[in-house]
C-alpha cells in the first residue's frame, strides 16, 4: 500500500502556526497599548499634583514590597531626604498608582514640625503596576521615586471580604 | 464610635522626634466594587486624617479608596510642649471622629 505524498502548502493557506502567530502579536499589541495608556495617565497625575513643574528623580524613597502575595493590604512607607527645618522641609508627600481604577492612593501634608520627612500607611493594589511616590519641598522643587510592584493576589476581586 | 489604636509615646524630650502610629476600624468601601446583589456597593471610606498639636495642624493626610481597610497611618512630629495631640478621622456619610492623646515634655 502506497501512501500519497503530502499535499504542498499553498503560500497564503492559513495554518495553525500563521493563526497562533498573529493571535500572540495582536495579543501583545493590545496589552503594550493599555500599559502605555496607564503610564501617560499616571504621568499625567503626577504632573498635574506637582501643577506642571520639573518632576526630578531622587530624595524620595518609597519603600515597599516588590513581590507583594496579597493586593488588599500592602504595607508602603515614603521617607524623604530632608534636614526639616523651617528653611528646608517637606511641605508634601502624595503616592499614585498606576492600574487602580483612581490613580490617587494618598497625599500627607507635612511642615517642619513634623521632625521627619516619613509616613507610612497600607494600601491596596489591583494589579501588577507601578507606584509613584512625589514630594514638594519648601524651595518649590518636587522629587519622585518610581518602584514596580508585582502582585499575585489582587484586591477589588468580586466577592472578596 | 469605631475603634482606634494609638501608638505614641506619653513622655518624650524637647525637641525629641516622635512617631504616632494611628489605625481606625473602618471597612474602607471602595465604590469600585460589587456586591452581593451585583451593583457598585456605594463608597464609604475615610478621606482625611489630621493631627493638631496643643491646637496646631502639624500633620494631616488625605486617604483615597486605595488605602486598605482599618487604615494604618504612621508619622512624625516633634515633642515641643506638654500637652494635647487630638487626632481627626473624617470621611464619608459624615463620619468624624476625634481622639485625644496627652504628651508630657520634659527638659
Amino acid at each position: 500500500m502506497r501512501r500519497p505524498p503530502p499535499a504542498p502548502v499553498s503560500a497564503p493557506a492559513i495554518t495553525r502556526r500563521r493563526v497562533l502567530g498573529s493571535a500572540a502579536a495582536l495579543g501583545a499589541w493590545a496589552q503594550i497599548g493599555t500599559a502605555a495608556a496607564a503610564s501617560d495617565e499616571l504621568a499625567a497625575a503626577v504632573s498635574s499634583y506637582a501643577g506642571g513643574a520639573p518632576v526630578r528623580t531622587g530624595k524620595v524613597r518609597l519603600e515597599i514590597a516588590e513581590l507583594v502575595d496579597n493586593g488588599n493590604v500592602v504595607p508602603l512607607s515614603v521617607t524623604v531626604d530632608s534636614p526639616m527645618t523651617a528653611g528646608d522641609h517637606v511641605l508634601a508627600i502624595a503616592v499614585f498608582n498606576e492600574k487602580n481604577p483612581q490613580r490617587d492612593v494618598a497625599r500627607f501634608t507635612l511642615g517642619p514640625r513634623a521632625g521627619k520627612a516619613s509616613v507610612t500607611t497600607r494600601v491596596r493594589l489591583a494589579t501588577t503596576q507601578q507606584l509613584v511616590a512625589v514630594a514638594q519641598l519648601s524651595d518649590g522643587s518636587f522629587w519622585s521615586h518610581t518602584v514596580n510592584v508585582i502582585v499575585t493576589l489582587a484586591a477589588c476581586i468580586e466577592g472578596d471580604p | 464610635m469605631a475603634r482606634t489604636l494609638i501608638n505614641a509615646p506619653s513622655t518624650a524630650r524637647r525637641g525629641d522626634v516622635i512617631e504616632i502610629r494611628t489605625t481606625i476600624a473602618h471597612p474602607m468601601e471602595t465604590g469600585f466594587r460589587p456586591g452581593e446583589d451585583g451593583k457598585i456597593l456605594p463608597r464609604d471610606i475615610i478621606r482625611r486624617l489630621s493631627c493638631r498639636y496643643n491646637g496646631e495642624l502639624v500633620f494631616s493626610a488625605e486617604l483615597f479608596s486605595a488605602v486598605a481597610a482599618n487604615p494604618y497611618v504612621a508619622f512624625h512630629t516633634v515633642a515641643t510642649d506638654s500637652g494635647t495631640l487630638a487626632l481627626t478621622w473624617e470621611g464619608d456619610k459624615g463620619f468624624t471622629q476625634t481622639e485625644n492623646i496627652s504628651l508630657r515634655v520634659a527638659g
